[in-house]
């Protein structure tokens, strides 16, 4: 049975490694998006919905 | 106004990418804690259960090859209504929702492939078989990539936007073949054995931390649609 461990080690490893890389993936992509935003937004471009959102809370 | 048309119009404005950044910002420390608490009790439950009297050891690999699997379905689920949301009402974040999802979704199903590998060798003796299970959520794998390539491939996101739509909800009749691939046909894959009408066929100290990591992936894939669907459609709404 003991060889069998370095299977469930090699696939908690495996899944370890795949959910860290899936968060830092949306870690950066998401700090990618934002910088593009924040561009966007200095350029003076908001979005359509902010203003409803805007004119809807008032 | 009525209560009711009241609840229905608080439940819409949740359709305003505006409102639906700032309630996604406001909620994902929550998400993202609740999910690391999840995953700490999941692994706990993991380690300290005891081997199964025929698989040994190897039982534990269960834990996180089930919940992918069942989390590759959830995922391309989310995408068909999501594209129904493109197609239907055209709404921008149906589509951001879409696309979001597809990177998830191609990481569940891979851990699911590799993890199910690892588990078939020590108890099938081979690495991988092309019974109609193995096979359907190969298929699935390689759906979501050709999604993923096909987004990034055309300049014009309406257009991409539309094509992936139609592209998912025919690929969606593969989900209900996966799950009933087991009954359909002879696989070497067991049958369900959680899922079924007559209640889980599996031991409740088996059950209980597979519940608890299925949650945890679950809570994993909420903070990882929605932090990409807050900054994704930042600029479409």
């Amino acid at each position: 049975m003991m060889s069998h461990t370095g299977y469930v080690i090699a696939s908690y490893g495996i899944a370890a490694f795949t959910v860290a890389g899936l968060i830092l993936w949306v870690l950066a992509d998401g700090r990618g998006r934002r910088r593009e935003l924040k561009a966007l937004e200095d350029a003076g471009i908001r979005r359509r919905s902010a203003s409803t959102a805007a004119g809807e809370a008032q | 106004m009525s209560e009711q048309s009241l609840a229905i119009r608080k439940f819409s404005d949740l359709a305003n990418p505006t409102r639906f950044i700032g309630l996604a910002e406001r909620l994902l420390p929550w998400f993202s804690g609740l999910t690391a608490l999840l995953f700490a009790v999941g692994l706990y439950l993991c380690f300290t259960t005891e081997g199964d009297y025929q698989q040994g050891e190897t039982v534990r690999i269960m834990y996180v090859h089930v919940p992918a699997a069942w989390l590759s379905m959830m995922c391309y689920t989310v995408m068909a209504l999501s594209a129904l949301g493109t197609l239907v009402w055209r709404h921008p974040l149906a589509d951001v929702s879409a696309r979001a999802a597809a990177p998830i979704g191609a990481c569940f199903t891979f851990l699911a492939l590799v993890t199910g590998s690892l588990w078939g060798k020590p108890m099938w003796g081979a690495w991988w078989v092309w019974d109609a299970r193995l096979t359907s959520v190969f298929v699935l794998f390689l759906m979501y990539l050709g999604l993923i390539a096909l987004n990034r491939a055309m300049d014009d996101p309406g257009k991409a936007a539309k094509v992936s739509a139609i592209l998912i909800l025919v690929g969606f009749v593969n989900i209900p073949i996966i799950k009933f691939s087991v009954e359909w046909w002879n696989t070497l894959h067991q049958p369900a054995s959680v899922l079924r009408l007559d209640g889980p066929a599996i031991d409740p100290e088996f059950l209980r931390p597979l519940l608890v990591m299925a949650l945890a992936f679950t809570m994993l894939f909420l903070p990882c649609t929605s932090r990409p669907c807050a900054t994704k459609s930042g600029a479409g709404g």
